[in-house]
């Protein structure tokens, strides 16, 4: 069995079919990309493994554990980790501080837990920051924050919903680099993301989310030839053109 | 007072306030001030004023616990003051039982209910979450109100035992022991507010009151946590029940469980500003005075002009300092965020 | 049981829960379009039974022609109410803003005892004094007046919502302020009407209730704390819901006082409020 399977995993709001059927397969060490147009159900898909939502039907399974339905702190706990689309920064809260909240769940003890959020920082390049009230933050620290916070509760698998969505081509840079490093020690990701460019490089496996529905699972050179991906890029882009005029 | 600056480590730089030995310095001279207060100022009123002042900052504390760090804004603490006060007189009154162990009864009751209230009302939020907390709060007046074995509306006298001992919890040749004890507990909701302040709990509570999904994701059981908080919280509330039955001699529902009571706490911790240790102490520094005095000076017509008063000095509060008096300290000392890089357009590629 | 007492029951249950409903929909009025709990609409509602009541001593104005009067009155009021405090807590934390209506609520209960002492006042020999009959059926005429005032003015609220360009203005500004300002919607003006309406709701229910209930600075007090109830039980802003929640709470009091004793009613309804938000906690008809 694979690190983490999704089996027939489907999400439905009211006569809206967000995830149909979805069979994804994660191997222990892989950095998945996952792509789609907006609207295609990938944050939908991150909910449903992290137990934000319960899928209405269909199965996940975790180092072969069924972990469906299980609460998100209880996932969490388990291994998965994830980053949200929409950051979530505790914002009144320092940089240390929102690290070590993540850092708390395998340190209880505080001091254990400021030490092992401060070696995060290191490894995040935050550490000048460690003092500073989040909430001020620009967009591009707290993406990093948040990807910080979520790598202090020591996961195996990492979800990253739209790490790089804001961040100017420097800092995606800097991103590309850090989630490449932080695979080559180890760690297994997934990463969202709705352009192609940023994930093609970076990652062995692309699988193409539309409408809800997997239709290409490939390297991500196959992939880019695909005809039904580039149709539905296409579709998205002639949408999006006909909407600016 | 230390917690003006951000929790547990020293600050590397800001203004003077904010060093840790000027806060530890300051705070040992208040104590040392506290100690003496009685014999500095041994005018009744003056004296019975501290002891209020002392007792909203124990009720304020504890309506920060979860209030403040947790972000939980309940508006039916008075269940727990009135369970507390209850539980202890009602011991007292039939069997005799010292109030000191009808206080720890009285504390196990309201955690009970605390539980009781927490388990169905957290997964409430915002104003479903005040409202659900009044309608507690209400279930339990009406209870009282009409339950004749406790005194019903009436409510209950407790007996009176002469000897001013320590152990009796009752004095009245003079009111000076009811503010040391007062003090002391007073001093406990600090100590249980700076410990959790430090603690995993801490952490948890100010994370989840910030953003609930993100503390999930980082391993948060946020109801579990809320209960905790929701308990301890209880539990100092009760103890300033039992006081207050102690102190006045008299309960009722209208006064223990009364919706003022729960408004009031919240209303101390806010003025003084949520999440701090000294919030509730300065709320209730500058609220009770200012109850009081409006009280002495507009209360003796009768009718209750110093209420009008009191009522417009909320609005005007609530209008101009929102954030709290300890947002006043707080905007001056909060480090500024870095301004090296650029801030990009927050949709960009996306 | 006999069938007469409980159509007796369940008949006054649903007339006082009228009232509670037109109460509810104003409160649930402001809730929708600025996320604001109006903590002191009780007391708009007792300062409207006092104005019937100074109306009625001082110059014999009957309840029903003082109705507008108080109306307007309460209009003003809560039009003042956004002007003078609540605009400038529009963006504050939740709690200044329970703060400061609650600070209100208190200017406001203890502004009247100290004018017009806590006694309590009645209104006698009102033009609505008296009882119908309907099939055995006893109602006093004050309370079916109320219940019809409360009928009617929600359903004109409601034309005035979903039918005439205002309301939908307001509906828009409820939706999305942003949205409705880039519309070309004078959001500050929407936020007073929004005051204004649900507080005029208020003193209608007031002028309402004063010809059968006792006139007391406590008075709204009273009433609100359900009030508040049945628009978490609908879904806060929902106006459907804060109708139903309405009548909903008014069945409940009487039904429980009526099967268990008339003192404790009030706890059924709480008790079924969090038996309610439990199971729902976006209240009935509340969207997530
Ligand atoms: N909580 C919800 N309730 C109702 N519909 C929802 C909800 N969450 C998502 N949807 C709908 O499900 C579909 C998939 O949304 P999702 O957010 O998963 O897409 P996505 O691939 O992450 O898109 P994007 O690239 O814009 O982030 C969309 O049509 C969205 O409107
Ligand atoms: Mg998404």
């Amino acid at each position: 069995m694979s690190l983490l399977e999704t089996h027939g995993l489907t999400k439905r709001f009211g006569g809206l079919v967000a995830n149909q059927a979805i069979d994804f397969r994660l191997e222990k060490g892989e950095l998945v990309g996952l792509i789609g147009p907006n609207g295609a159900g990938k944050t939908t898909f991150f909910n449903c493994i992290t137990g934000f939502y319960r899928p209405d039907e269909g199965r996940v399974f975790f180092r072969g554990r069924d972990v469906t339905g299980w609460s998100p702190e209880r996932i969490c706990r388990a291994g998965i980790a994830r980053t949200f689309q929409v950051v979530k920064t505790f914002r009144d809260m320092t940089v240390l501080e929102n690290v070590m909240v993540g850092a708390f769940l395998r340190h209880p003890r505080p001091a254990a837990a400021r030490a092992h959020a401060e070696a995060v920082l290191e490894t995040t390049g935050l550490t000048h920051l460690a003092d500073v009230q989040a909430g001020g933050l620009p967009i591009a620290y707290r993406k990093r924050l948040e990807l910080a916070r979520a790598l202090a509760t020591e996961p195996e698998v990492l979800f990253l919903d739209e790490a790089m969505a804001g961040l100017n081509p420097g800092e995606i840079q800097e991103a590309v680099a850090m989630v490449r490093r932080l695979w080559e020690q180890g760690l297994t990701i997934v990463l969202v993301e709705h352009v192609m460019e940023v994930v093609m490089p970076l990652a062995q496996r692309v699988v193409v989310l539309d409408y809800g529905q997997v239709i290409a699972d490939d390297t991500p050179e196959r992939v880019a030839k695909d005809p039904r991906v580039i149709e539905a890029y296409l579709g998205e882009r002639f949408a999006r053109e006909a909407r600016e005029g | 007072m230390q917690s003006v600056s951000r929790q547990g480590q020293e600050p590397r730089s800001g203004p003077w306030w904010t060093r840790r030995w000027v806060q530890w310095g300051g705070g040992i001279l208040l104590l040392i001030f506290l100690l003496l207060f009685p014999y500095l100022f041994p005018r009744p009123f003056l004296r019975r004023m501290a002891i209020l002042v002392l007792l909203w900052s124990l009720l304020g504390l504890a309506w920060n616990i979860i209030g403040g760090y947790g972000g939980q804004v309940s508006l039916g603490h008075a269940v727990f003051f009135g369970l507390g006060a209850y539980t202890s007189s009602i011991l007292l009154e039939r069997w005799q039982v010292s109030p000191w162990l009808g206080m720890l009864a009285g504390a196990a009751v309201a955690a009970i209910a605390a539980l009781l209230i927490g388990w169905p009302t957290f997964r409430l939020q915002g104003h479903y979450f005040a409202i659900a907390t009044i309608a507690a709060g209400e279930i339990f007046a009406i209870l009282f109100r009409n339950w004749e074995w406790a005194g019903g509306a009436v409510g209950i006298y407790l007996p009176l035992i002469r000897g001013d001992q320590l152990v009796n919890f009752q004095f009245h040749e003079t009111k000076v022991p009811y503010y040391y004890i007062v003090l002391v507990m007073a001093l406990l909701a600090v100590a249980v507010t700076y410990a959790l302040e430090r603690s995993r709990a801490g952490y948890y509570l100010r994370a989840l009151r910030a953003d609930q999904d993100a503390a999930r994701s980082l391993g948060v059981p946020i109801t579990r946590y809320k209960l905790i908080a929701m308990v301890i919280s209880a539990v100092l509330t009760a103890i300033g029940g039992t006081f207050y039955a102690q102190f006045v001699l008299y309960i009722s529902p209208n006064t223990v469980f009364a919706l003022m009571l729960s408004v009031q706490m919240c209303l101390v911790a806010v003025l003084g500003g949520l999440g701090t240790i000294a919030g509730p102490i300065i709320g209730a520094m500058v609220l009770i005075p200012m109850a009081e005095y409006t009280r002495v000076f507009l209360g003796g017509r009768g009718g209750g002009l110093h209420l009008v008063v009191y009522g417009l000095l909320i609005v005007i509060i609530s209008v101009f300092q929102p954030a709290g008096l300890v947002g006043l300290l707080r905007r001056r000392t909060r480090p500024t965020p870095p301004p090296a890089m650029p801030t990009p357009a927050e949709e960009g590629i996306a | 049981m006999d069938l007469t007492i409980l159509a007796q029951t369940v008949a006054s249950g649903l007339l006082i829960g009228l009232v509670f409903s037109l109460l509810a929909v104003g409160l649930t009025l402001i809730f929708g379009v600025m996320d604001i709990v109006n903590f002191a609409h009780g007391e708009f509602l007792m300062l409207a039974m006092y104005v019937t009541y100074w109306l009625w001593v001082l110059w014999g104005m009957d309840p029903l022609f003082s109705l507008p009067i108080s109306a307007l009155v309460m209009f003003i009021l809560g039009a003042l109410t956004y002007l003078l405090v609540i605009r400038y807590v529009l963006d504050a934390p939740m709690l200044a803003q329970i703060f400061s209506t609650f600070g209100l609520m208190i200017f406001l209960r203890f502004l009247a005892q100290v004018l017009w002492t806590e006694d309590y006042r009645r209104i006698r020999g009102s033009l609505l004094e008296g009882r119908i009959e309907i099939a055995g059926v006893f109602l006093g005429r004050p309370e079916v007046a109320a219940a019809l005032g409360g009928i009617i003015t929600t359903a004109i609220l409601y034309w005035f919502l979903k039918g005439t360009r205002l309301g939908w203005a307001l509906e828009a500004t409820a939706e999305d302020r942003t949205v409705a300002a880039l519309m070309g919607i004078n959001t500050e003006w929407m936020f007073t009407l929004a005051w204004g309406i649900g507080s005029a709701c208020a003193g209608i229910a007031g002028t309402l209730l004063a010809t059968f209930y006792p006139i007391f600075p406590e008075a709204g007090a009273v009433f609100v704390l359900v009030t508040y109830v049945a628009v978490a039980l609908g879904g806060f802003g929902n106006i459907t819901g804060a109708f139903v929640g309405g009548i909903l709470i008014g069945l409940l009091q009487v039904v429980g006082g009526f099967l268990w004793e008339p003192r404790f009613k009030d706890v059924l309804v709480y008790g079924v409020y969090l038996l309610v938000v439990l199971v729902r906690p976006q209240g009935l008809l509340g969207r997530r």
